[in-house]
């Protein structure tokens, strides 16, 4: 552990019951988390879940109402911030107008009372590719070298553990994707546990060892970004976390290795192990890059389930061709196909035939009453700045 | 007299063609400085050069025989040597009652600026309030809260702060008191506007980076208020060190200060070149204070 001078034991960040409530209206509900000492942790969600407010409290800027907050095993939830062995990158990065870059870097340092700050300081700014920056005042920046400020001047007292939040929102689409590099290079150099709050799905998954997904003050499913990705817990993770076409089921418990459902008259199945429920009301689940097109059902391969068909929208992205499918009942499945040169591309209005290999779908927990769930959601555009 | 000599041009350019229309506006600037311009050259440079001029009169002169412009120099020596308490007393009780209003001011200006929420409106109306009743009648409320029967007296005899006919009126600290008083507004509105501005977060940022709220406040919340600070300083100090209103009111000729001598060279004495002469030296002093002032707390920190 490179924490300098802190006596407090190095160790997992532990959140137990964590809940603030502004009012009667609940930001963090109950929050219970481990996170792992050296990891990289992204919590996500849309605006307003309850992501900064999680990390203020971690901070120590905002009191929970009621749980703990723990480092290794030292309850902090009631220490002061300047106290704690934590820093923050702000949302806004709360620079210091009056000092310069050099100085709102030094400025941990020098509240810690350490004289000699040069070389600490000169080394971090070039971790960060800001050497030379250091007299300039941070209005003379840009957005993203603000950010690198911002990070150099958290990073710089090795913190036992760091607080991102949503570090890289400002930044265009290019830079963004070099800071997410950056960060992840830096992160595991200097062995700090990162947590990331951002809302951008792609970067919690590329960056993050473990990705938290948060609705509305809870965690819906915690986990390594691909199990996430791959067998989500709940209809908010399978969409929010990429897009998923959700079809309302209905399951009669687990025959043989298998839970059979039905849905909208046709019959599927789904192994046990990808069901997160096995009977009663559940959504059928496929990603859109696990659907295959073919013309028609005779050319589906054995084994394989599938659902007929009429393709009324087709997008070319580039690496792929986006469909949607009109099924019989009148959903519309979306369907990526790889450009890969094998077929030619579908015309809108051809009957097609979505297949997919039951081993790729997953059962979820369904609200009795609720419908089927394909087309992305609108109101939260992934990767949108808040 | 520039100023003056662009108004025949100035005026005279709308009936020129549209092709002069980028002339016009160059003029724009004058024309709009014209009105301040006059008024100051009217009522502040043409009175000044005739004080400076007053200033430097035959002292033997008199109202009745007239006086001669004979350079005299000399009477700023006689009258500095003459009223050099007097002097000193200014700075000194206006430089007592900045420091108090900067104890009372700064924490007011800071509450009314980040704390307040929603009584921020009538907590600033609250200050500015007194400058609705005249600086006059107001010193004259003073003198009676300050006065040997009123209650502060009796409760700070009772406690025995005062001895038993000990007073507060006619003395220094009624002075010092009533210029606080009088002039805490234009501390505290300059103060309140920059800490207005200061934005909380960054002092979550501070205490984030392991500064306890004293060290945030020497590090963020007061550098940052700067330009407040100086603003009201000086807008305190100035007018303070000048004043005789209060001396007057509230103290004796023992508290007197040189807003007291002018006032009484000119208008009772009738010494108009020594009335004049400590005019321009407290002109002076005043600017070498606020010089000196702006010079240490001036750096590019206060911009
Ligand atoms: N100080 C506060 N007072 C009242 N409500 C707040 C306060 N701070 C945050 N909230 C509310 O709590 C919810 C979560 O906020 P926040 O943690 O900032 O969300 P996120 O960072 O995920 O976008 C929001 O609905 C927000 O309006
Ligand atoms: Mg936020």
């Amino acid at each position: 552990m490179t924490a300098m001078g802190h006596d407090a034991p190095a160790g997992d960040l532990r959140l137990a019951n964590l809940t603030k409530r502004f009012g009667i209206f609940t930001a963090v509900d109950d929050l219970s988390l481990t996170i792992p000492q050296g990891s990289f942790f992204a919590l996500l969600g849309a605006s307003g879940c309850g992501k900064t407010t999680t990390l203020r409290m971690i901070a120590g800027l905002e009191a929970p109402t009621s749980g703990q907050v723990l480092l290794g095993d030292r309850d902090i939830a009631r220490l002061r911030p300047y106290k704690r062995p934590v820093n923050t990158v702000f949302q806004s990065y709360a620079l210091f107008p009056h000092l310069d870059i050099f100085e709102n870097v030094a400025f941990g340092l020098r509240r810690r009372g350490i004289r000699k700050v040069g070389d600490q300081v000169e080394r971090m700014l070039s971790l960060v590719q800001l050497d030379g920056y250091g007299r300039r005042r941070p209005a003379q920046l840009s957005g993203g070298q603000q950010q690198r400020v911002a990070l150099a001047r958290a990073l710089i007292n090795h913190p036992q553990v760091l607080l991102l939040d949503e570090p890289l929102g400002a930044l265009d689409l290019k830079l963004r994707r070099q800071m997410q590099i950056e960060l992840k290079r830096i992160q595991t150099e200097v062995g700090i546990t990162f947590v990331h709050v951002t809302h951008d799905q792609e970067e919690a998954m590329t960056m993050a060892d473990t990705v938290a997904v948060m609705n509305a003050g809870r965690i819906e499913q915690l986990g390594a970004p691909a199990d996430i990705y791959e067998f989500p817990a709940t209809a908010f993770v399978a969409n929010f976390l990429g897009q998923s076409n959700l079809l309302a089921a209905e399951a009669a418990g687990p025959a043989g290795g298998e839970v059979p459902v039905t849905a909208h008259g046709g019959r599927y199945s789904v192994p046990v192990g990808r069901s997160r429920i096995d009977h009663g009301p559940v959504y059928l689940g496929v990603r859109p890059e696990k659907l295959h097109l073919v013309g028609s059902a005779d050319q589906v391969p054995a084994g394989h389930q599938h659902v007929t068909g009429v393709v009324t929208d087709a997008s070319y992205v580039g690496v792929s061709t986006q469909y949607l499918l009109r099924t019989g009942w009148g959903s519309e499945l979306s369907v990526f196909v790889a450009n890969s040169g094998a077929a030619g591309p579908l015309p809108v209005g051809t009957q097609a035939v979505a297949y997919w290999d039951p081993r790729h779908a997953f059962l979820l927990p369904r609200e009795p009453g609720q419908d089927d769930r394909t087309t992305p959601v609108l109101d939260e555009p992934v990767g949108a700045a808040s | 007299m520039s100023a003056l000599a662009h108004v025949p041009t100035g005026s005279g350019q709308p009936a020129t063609p549209p092709a002069a229309r980028s002339g016009r506006y160059r003029f724009l600037p004058y024309l709009l400085l014209l009105p301040g311009a006059a008024w100051l050259f009217l009522f502040f440079a043409l009175p000044l050069v005739q004080l400076a001029a007053a200033s430097l009169y035959d002292p033997s002169g008199s109202l009745a025989t007239g006086y001669a412009l004979t350079w005299a120099f000399g009477n700023y020596p006689d009258a500095l040597q003459a009223y050099w308490p007097q002097f000193t007393r200014s700075f000194l009780y206006a430089g007592m009652a900045l420091v108090l209003a900067l104890l009372m001011g700064y924490p007011l200006a800071y509450a009314i600026a980040q704390k307040a929420g929603r009584w921020k409106n009538l907590l600033l109306v609250c200050v500015v309030a007194p400058m609705f009743t005249s600086f006059l009648v107001r010193t004259l409320a003073w003198k009676t809260i300050l006065s040997d029967n009123g209650w502060i007296v009796g409760l700070l005899r009772d406690v025995h702060l005062l001895g038993p006919d000990g007073r507060l009126l006619a003395t220094p600290v009624a002075v010092v008191l009533g210029l606080t008083y009088n002039f805490l507004p234009f501390l505290v509105l300059p103060l309140y506007a920059s800490l207005e501005r200061l934005d909380y977060r960054l002092l979550e940022a501070a205490s984030d980076l392991y500064a306890s709220p004293l060290r945030a406040f020497r590090k963020v919340t007061l550098p940052l208020s700067m330009p407040g600070l100086v603003a009201g300083t000086l807008l305190f100090f100035i007018p303070a060190s000048g004043d005789y209103i209060n001396a007057e009111l509230l103290g004796t000729p023992k508290e007197y200060m040189i807003g007291n001598v002018i006032d009484s060279a000119f208008l009772v004495r009738l010494d108009y070149p020594q009335g004049a002469a400590l005019s321009f030296l407290l002109m002076a002093a005043i600017l070498a204070v606020v010089f000196g002032y702006l010079r240490k707390a001036g750096t590019d920190e206060v911009l």
